[in-house]
């Protein structure tokens, strides 16, 4: 839409301000503007994520209070280790997404598509250990509602009233929605990291890469509390 | 069922009473609000009307007086409601010790209304074209409360009479107190949306005297139906033992699928219990008896924390014999004939 | 317009060479890809239109049904449980009509048609903020709707709109509810993207001179709508994922016989719906009070107390789902709470009627159309407004909870309040829209026959629940058959207004007189550019320097008494 004739029709009928750079869009009068409205329109999106995320912890609450010693039993089959390394992951790609952040505010694209790449590969490692952590819970059955069979503990037969499927329903449900958005995310910045190798952002203009920041920061924040509440019940 | 009509106000409870007088409250305020604010915009419609382009108008954006007026009075009048509405309402759960107990269970698509300790029990079966309708006695000026759940879906029970109506849940009891204070027959409804036959999940409660009450409890009441269970059917225990809820905790088959309290199968065979004290109990007609009557008393090892309510005074002697009985053929051999609709009876 | 209010509004001769947007570029793909929000407004507004006639339709064969107590016209004539089979169909068609209505139509209907169109004209901008989200949410609202009707399609969607639990994780196989749930998610999102596009644009693209005291109260309204559409849909989609999940895979969030509990969704679906009752109101608010002012050439009374009780009602509607819940089994104490604040969110309601009542002193009251259905509004709306005292009072609930009573009092709200709006807005910015004016007597006639088919249609409906009726009944007891009668020949009536309606605006089309730039002698920026506006709405960027009630004929030495 940023076309030169559409800024150049407008730098015409304008109020006398500068001539539109390329990033503008039309129907903005200055670049302060669109900023200002890409960092509110931005900062909404991460409330309506919130909210949603609010609603998975309702529902997780409220299992927990109905049913504590189930969640209490059934929350150790879940791999501590692989959960902290994870939370190690995000929270360290959550600096490099600062700092990238930080680069191209400075104008240094090339430093800040390093960065971005750093913070690729974290979120990449991140996917890894979920992927190893969910063929575990798949190969002992450790899996949501009817598809539930437990292999593990001996074989003992869960009664299904209150039974640790409806944990492991929410375990899949929460991380599950958590994953989908990490993947996002990897994709945000694969976009972010292919538009910053265009030259396309500079000290002017680099809103894309602060928003897809956010985003990111949500991501690892999100996290930071599933962790405790679905690994370290106690 | 002839006769019957739904005037706006019926009141045939006393809850149908307070109703009357909290509705005709509102009633009055909604009326006289809507007549003041309609009045003044036809005055002002016809008043005001454009007369010729360019009529002049009132500069007046505000009041202040005027404005705190329409938002004072509305609130304390909405607080009165609230006030008023939630007394009446606290009423309904409140139980006198000489109410009648009545049991309600719902499912798609009839309503059971069972007497516990009278050994009768209302229900209708689904005619060929889908409708159930089912009618119980209640006698008049006797509280009765309702304890209400339902066996699949949810569904709500409504006597728009009474001016009274809980949902039943699968998952949990719930219920009402209200007295009938006029003799005659009054319908009732499903008013949970439940699936396809939820506008034949009906019926009707005769209210009757107290003379006919007592008639009806002899067995010679005539014109209702008498509801009378017979404990000899093949059914009759398996029926209360899922009505009294038992099913939910105790496994009756081989496979023991549900370990909430101790599997029945096999237990009289099996001969004994042990406690959670590391005493054996033997299993008898005694041991069954109590376990049903006082289960606090009697704690199997491995069921901590698990807590069956006591059914002592809830349940009568009748069904308590045929339960005893139902959980001693469980497992037993040779005692397995088949039902007709195919599953086995143990 | 002797004391212009905006600077800007350049008579159109001047930039005759400048075409309107409709003639801006051509072609089938310059609609279907356009970013222009006042095209995808117009997109919306047929989609919304045509669900509504498919919705009103389904909502005729029901009546059409209920004239008899015995199901018959929708049941084979013969056969074994044929009686069965037509009260299945009209499950499914009570279902259909309140979804459809429900996340097809209403809730879009304003903000994402009339409002597209109009805000960002109205703000003096040039567009919504982000305009490729705007054609993208119709698209998302596009694909929720066809899953919707795939889900029809599928048959057996018989769960009513609310989808209540464990009724639709249980019967019937899961396909058509999760198709359907998965429809209202898609449709959810979409607006959320409107939602969140509004608070933007209305927060970053106001016109110079145009502060927050200054916005029309539509702009306050559409405003509020968004930000409970931002707030509360989030939640709804949770809900549904989570309905869906448990279709899937039989967790038992909500399945009493897994320890989940049934209940638990009720909170869920109401803490959205709840709020979505608003989503739906609010709108017609701002309508109204557009349509209340400018027709009586007078300045709206207590602007003020309008915009606020308009964020206030916002807030508060995220408190009071509860009220929804009365008899399902919640605790009294919260049964309560939630009365207590159903009436908190009363209170502003009733100021802003007594406002728009208030307006109309000493004004220069025109008669037309939109006027019509300002004042139907009134009448209608405060009649559902009223009987939401009956509700929200928890003992008299008890009795109304579920009857058709509730049904009466929500139809009066919503199709009183927010479609009477929406039909009058649509008469109202008509010429603006289209560039055609309409025959006023035809309009007349139409707002008359909506008026008498509306009341008929669902006074008879209070009666009834007050008796004892419950709804989502497809038979009923033969003492209802009275009241039953008048309130289908009231739906037939009311459909014939409707249909009327529609037939004589599609004339105007294509034989309507050429509306001017500002038919009506609004203040307010949209009848500042021409009537069909150009492509970038505004050949100047318009400077706001008064409010938008501020109309000539307005007597500033006239005296400011009391009433």
């Amino acid at each position: 839409m940023s076309t030169a004739v559409d800024a150049g029709q407008h730098a015409e009928a304008g109020h006398g301000h500068d001539a539109h750079p390329a990033y503008l869009q039309h129907h903005f009068d200055n670049p302060q503007q669109q900023e200002g409205a890409a960092k509110l329109g931005m900062w909404l999106f991460l409330g309506t994520e919130l909210l949603m995320f609010s609603g998975l912890f309702l529902a997780y609450f409220y299992m927990r209070s109905q049913y504590p010693e189930m969640v209490h039993e059934y929350h150790e089959y879940l791999n501590k280790w692989m959960g902290a390394l994870n939370t190690l992951f995000l929270i360290t790609s959550s600096l490099t997404m600062a700092l990238a952040v930080r680069s191209a505010q400075v104008g240094k694209a090339k430093l800040s598509g390093r960065l971005l790449l750093v913070t690729i590969a974290f979120g990449l490692a991140f996917m890894v250990v979920k992927y190893l952590e969910y063929s575990a819970k798949f190969e002992h059955g450790l899996l949501p509602g009817d598809a539930f069979a437990e292999h593990v503990a001996g074989g003992v037969q869960a009664g299904w009233y209150g039974g640790p499927q409806l944990f492991f329903g929410i375990y899949f449900i929460m991380t599950g929605l958590h994953g989908v958005h990490v993947l996002i995310g990897i994709g945000l910045l694969v976009w972010i990291y292919v538009k910053t190798q265009r030259g396309a952002f500079s000290g002017n203009y680099y809103t894309p890469v602060e928003n897809v920041g956010l985003y990111w920061h949500l991501v690892d924040l999100i996290w930071i509390f599933l962790f405790p509440l679905l690994y370290l019940v106690k | 069922m002839t006769g019957l009509n739904h005037p706006l106000l019926a009141a045939a409870s006393d809850t149908a009473d307070r109703f009357g007088s909290l509705f005709t409250f509102i009633n009055v305020i909604s009326v006289a609000a809507f007549t003041m604010v309609i009045a003044v915009t036809v005055y002002f419609s016809v008043k005001y009307r454009r007369r010729s382009e360019g009529q002049r108008t009132s500069p007046v954006k505000h009041n202040f007086k005027l404005e705190f007026l329409w938002s004072a009075v509305p609130t304390v009048l909405m607080i009165v409601m609230f006030a008023w509405g939630f007394n009446d309402f606290a009423a309904l759960s409140q139980t006198p010790a000489d109410a009648l107990p009545l049991r309600v269970i719902a499912k798609q698509w009839n309503w059971t209304v069972g007497y516990p300790g009278l050994d009768r029990e209302c229900t209708a079966e689904m005619s060929a074209d889908g409708g159930a309708e089912t009618e119980f006695v209640v006698p008049v000026n006797r509280p009765f409360t309702v304890k209400l759940s339902s066996e699949d879906v949810l569904h709500s029970f409504w006597i728009p009479d009474f001016k009274v109506k809980k949902d039943a849940l699968p998952n949990r009891y719930t219920g009402y107190t209200v007295t009938p204070t006029e003799i005659g027959d009054h319908r009732f409804y499903c008013a949970e949306y439940c699936g396809a036959n939820h506008s034949r999940m009906a019926g009707t409660i005769h209210v009757v005297s107290q003379e006919d009450w007592k008639l009806w409890l002899d067995g010679k009441l005539e014109g209702v139906p008498n509801c009378k269970v017979d404990p000899t059917a093949p059914d009759y225990a398996p029926k209360l033992f899922v009505k009294y809820g038992c099913a939910g905790c105790h496994s009756v088959t081989e496979d023991r699928a549900i370990v909430i309290g101790p599997p029945l199968y096999g237990l009289v065979a099996k001969g004994s219990e042990t406690m959670e004290d590391g005493s054996s109990v033997t299993v008898d007609d005694n041991y069954l008896r109590e376990s049903i009557e006082y289960a606090e008393k009697q704690r199997v090892a491995g069921f901590a924390g698990k807590n069956m309510p006591a059914f002592r005074g809830r349940i009568s002697e009748v069904e308590l014999d045929a339960l005893v009985n139902y959980i001693k053929g469980l497992g037993a051999v040779d005692q397995a004939p088949t039902n007709e609709d195919g599953t086995k009876s143990e | 317009m002797a004391t212009t209010t905006v600077e800007g509004a350049a008579p159109a001769h001047e930039h005759a060479e400048e075409l309107d947007f409709y003639k801006a570029s051509r072609g089938i793909k310059s609609w279907l890809l356009t970013l222009d929000h006042k095209r995808i407004g117009l997109m919306y507004l047929a989609g919304v239109l045509l669900a509504f006639f498919a919705a009103g339709v389904i909502a005729i064969i029901f009546r059409a049904e209920l004239m008899t107590p015995q199901i018959d016209l929708l049941a084979p004539a013969v056969g074994e449980g044929s009686a069965t089979i037509g009260r299945e169909l009209y499950n499914k068609l009570f279902t259909l009509h309140g979804a459809m209505m429900v996340f097809v139509f209403i809730i879009p209907a304003i903000p994402a048609a009339l409002g597209n169109f109009l805000l960002p004209l109205m703000l003096g901008a040039k567009d919504v903020a982000f305009p490729r989200l705007n054609l993208l949410s119709f698209y998302v609202w596009l694909t929720g709707t066809l899953i919707l009707i795939l889900a029809i399609l599928a048959g057996q969607l018989d769960t009513g709109w609310t989808f209540y639990t464990p009724y639709s994780t249980s019967t019937h196989g899961a396909a058509p509810v999760v198709l359907a749930v998965t429809g209202a998610f898609v449709l959810g999102f979409s607006s959320i993207l409107t939602g969140l596009n509004f608070v933007v644009t209305v927060h970053k693209m106001r016109a110079p001179g145009l502060t927050w005291n200054r916005m029309p109260l539509m702009i306050w309204a559409l405003y509020s709508t968004a930000v409970i559409q931002v707030l509360a849909t989030p939640v709804l989609a949770i809900t549904l994922l989570l309905l869906l999940f448990e279709n899937a895979f039989n967790v038992g969030i909500f399945n009493p016989a897994m320890g989940g509990d049934p209940v638990l969704f009720q909170h869920f679906f109401w803490f959205y719906s709840h709020p979505a009752v608003y989503i739906m109101i609010l709108p017609g608010f701002g309508i109204i009070s557009e349509i209340i002012a400018i027709h009586s050439r007078k300045h709206i009374f207590g602007y003020k107390a309008i915009a606020l009780s308009s964020v206030s009602i916002a807030v508060i509607s995220f408190l009071v789902w509860g009220h929804h819940m009365f008899v399902s089994g919640q605790s009294e104490f919260a049964s309560a709470l939630f009365s207590f604040l159903t009436f908190a969110v009363a209170v502003p309601t009733a100021i802003k009627v007594f406002s728009w009542v208030a307006t109309l002193y000493k004004g220069s009251i025109s008669f037309n159309t939109p006027m019509l259905y300002g004042l139907i509004f009134i009448f209608t709306f405060s009649i559902g407004g009223l009987t939401g005292l009956h509700l929200g009072t928890l003992s008299t609930d008890v009795h109304f909870h579920d009857s058709y009573f509730v049904v009466a009092h929500f139809h009066y709200v919503m199709m009183g309040g927010t479609v009477i709006a929406f039909i009058g807005g649509l008469h109202h910015w008509f010429p603006k829209m289209f560039g055609k004016m309409y025959n006023e007597n035809h309009g007349r006639i139409g707002a008359l026959l909506v008026f008498l088919g509306f009341n008929l249609t669902f006074f008879s409906q209070f009666v009834l629940g007050a008796q004892g009726m419950p709804r989502r009944y497809a038979e009923y007891d033969p003492e209802f058959q009275g009241w039953h009668v008048a309130s289908s020949i009231g739906s037939f009536i009311l459909a014939a207004g409707l249909l009327w309606t529609l037939i004589y605006l599609l004339m105007a089309l294509k034989n309507g007189k050429k509306a001017t730039a500002n038919p009506w002698g609004g203040a307010s920026l949209e009848w500042a550019t021409s009537s069909p506006p150009i492509a970038h709405n505004f050949h100047d960027t318009p400077h706001v320097d008064s409010d938008p009630y501020n109309f000539p004929e307005i007597d500033h030495t006239m005296k400011t008494g009391h009433h």
